[in-house]
């Protein structure tokens, strides 16, 4: 840690200054992740009334469960699909944005502002406009003879909480991808383009390359995102359905935990998630340490 | 940029005009139901226009209660609205105060208590939803504010960033302070917390935007229709089962769910991007 600082020398007021998160991070952090680690390790019988040590049975039955290793996988598609779908669309809009050099503030503040919109609302937004009964995009559909019914179709299930996942996460992007664009010093720009080098290939030689921090940490953070705040948008539009293809792990944590009362398999699913977000951390703060210089 | 491209600039617009479009698009749709008739809505297709009935629905979404939830939406957003301040306000109060500790106090286990809260960086409330229920409702906090406000204020963002801003001030202010006899309270109430002004605005607006729309943790802790968040009410009104959904209040509810974060980010932008990029870096 630092060093040399000036500091002041009492000997109580540290930690009565301390004592509220330290007391919140104990209750609410510690007790409960332990609790869920004692959990895992443990069966219940069906009445809830005895528990006994179970070792990692709760683990090992997961990975043999099909709806689990379906949901693993689910997971990974959808995650990979949001990440991939917002990122690229955010990344053309702020280039273009940055482009712009007349009402490019207009611009901007047009494309940050669905970042405040919740997600549970956005999966409300693309679900009213996507049901068969009240929805104008579905009317459409129906009038080009397309059949739409994303309360049946796997993919199209899949492919409206994606859409509706990335709609939001356009401006997080959007936002970082600016702050990166303007960071990259216009000389090296202009001497591209005194070299002859067209628009397209600047982008692709210099801006790209030189945003490759940004989109690292974007993707890692978009993973995240749509592993766990992505919550809000499946339980709104297709409650992991049909027929599994949307349950996502946190959905499936929440309905096992809630709706199907298996404690210690949610217990297990938990510890599980905890690890990859544990790991997706790891891979950040180490990328972040030692970014890309070029 | 460098060279004038008329058709490049043009596309540029282009591209920027469609992207906001499709932004916009689903809010506009769901603003044109809001002012309509359900029988209107169902017309399939509904008019792209707005309709008559604006007043009519804001009102009776405010004043409530609708069929499928017994109480109005005006008092679900006061309850998303002390949800959203509690999580601000408290988490900016905590971190300020454990930000000072950490950086301004030599103390024992202070290496210790700094672990101890800068690993909840690392997991989301989500991961351990379902005890944290448990440890919730054993204090007696189901269906109260404070059970909406403090699970959620326990991550050490805040305290981390404020940590950070607090070591790039210079020693001589702490030095110049004391030789004028400042203690640790007027130091911190006259000098620290007015020099971070701006970091606690940037901070206020992201955790009033996070706070207002959380959506898992209140649809477990709230099980009265009287302590219910907007989000959760609109999910509510959208599970009639057989019955039709009253498309025009909830719509009318969508946007006034939609509302409040909307205006905060738009007036405060500035905080907002200063606030977003600086949190998560």
């Amino acid at each position: 840690m630092e060093q040399q600082r000036v500091v002041f020398s009492n000997k109580v007021l540290p930690y009565v200054l301390i004592a509220p998160q330290v007391l919140i991070t104990l209750v609410f952090f510690f007790w409960p992740a332990s609790q869920a680690l004692f959990q895992s390790v443990l069966t219940e019988d069906a009445f809830g009334l005895s528990r006994t040590f179970a070792g990692l049975y709760n683990f090992t039955s997961l990975f043999k469960d099909d709806v689990y290793l379906n949901s693993l996988g689910t997971t990974a598609f959808f995650s990979i699909a949001v990440a991939f779908s917002s990122i690229t669309v955010a990344l053309l809009l702020a280039v273009m944005a940055h482009r712009v050099t007349r009402g490019g503030t207009i611009y901007k503040t047009l494309l940050i502002w669905p970042y405040a919109v919740a997600n549970m609302v956005a999966g409300v937004l693309w679900f009213f406009l996507f049901n068969n009964t009240a929805g104008i995009i579905a009317y459409f559909l129906r009038v080009m003879q397309y059949d739409w019914n994303h309360a049946l179709n796997t993919g199209q299930a899949m492919f409206l909480v994606v859409f509706a996942s990335s709609w939001r996460q356009i401006s997080y992007n959007f936002i970082f991808f600016l702050a990166g664009l303007h960071s990259i010093p216009p000389s090296l720009i202009e001497a591209a383009a005194i070299d002859g080098a067209s628009p397209f290939r600047r982008f692709w030689t210099i801006v790209f390359p030189l945003l490759s921090p940004t989109s690292f940490f974007l993707i890692v953070m978009n993973v995240v995102y749509s592993f766990f705040d992505t919550f809000g948008v499946i339980h709104a539009i297709t409650g992991g359905g049909p027929d599994y293809a949307t349950n996502i792990l946190v959905f499936k944590v929440y309905h096992d935990g809630f709706l199907g009362l298996d404690i210690g398999s949610s217990a297990a699913q938990s510890v599980i998630l905890m690890s990859i977000v544990v790991v997706l951390t790891i891979v950040q703060f180490r990328y972040i340490e030692r970014k890309v210089h070029y | 940029m460098v060279h004038n491209r008329p058709w490049l600039t043009l596309v540029t617009h282009a591209i920027l005009i469609l992207g906001i479009l499709i932004l916009v698009f689903p809010i506009y749709v769901t603003f044109v139901a809001s002012t309509r008739t359900v029988a209107s809505i169902l017309a399939s297709p509904m008019p792209l226009w707005p309709g008559m009935e604006m007043v009519d629905n804001y009102l009776a979404a405010l004043a409530g209660p609708s069929k499928s939830v017994g109480v109005s939406v005006g008092h679900m957003m006061l309850n998303s609205l002390i949800m959203a301040l509690g999580i601000a306000l408290g988490k900016i109060a905590i971190s300020l105060t454990a930000a000072y500790a950490f950086v301004y106090f030599r103390f024992r286990f202070r290496t210790f208590f700094f672990w101890m809260i800068f690993v909840t960086l690392m997991l989301p409330v989500e991961v351990r939803i379902v005890p944290t229920v448990e440890v919730a409702a054993k204090l007696g906090l189901l269906d109260t504010h404070l059970g909406l406000i403090l699970p959620l204020i326990a991550s050490a963002t805040a305290t981390f960033l404020l940590r950070q801003f607090f070591m790039t001030l210079p020693n001589e202010l702490c030095e110049a302070a004391r030789v004028d006899g400042a203690g640790p309270y007027r130091f911190f109430i006259d000098i620290l917390v007015p020099m971070s002004r701006t970091m606690i605005a940037a901070l206020f607006v992201i955790l009033f935007i996070y706070g207002w729309n959380q959506y898992l943790w209140p649809l477990l802790i709230t099980t009265k229709e009287s302590s219910y968040t907007m989000l959760i009410g609109i999910k509510r009104m959208l599970d009639v089962g057989e019955g039709q959904i009253e498309w025009n209040l909830v719509m009318a509810s969508t946007i006034l769910a939609i509302i409040p974060p909307v205006f905060v980010v738009v007036i405060m932008q500035k905080q907002f991007v200063k606030g977003l990029t600086e949190t998560e870096k």
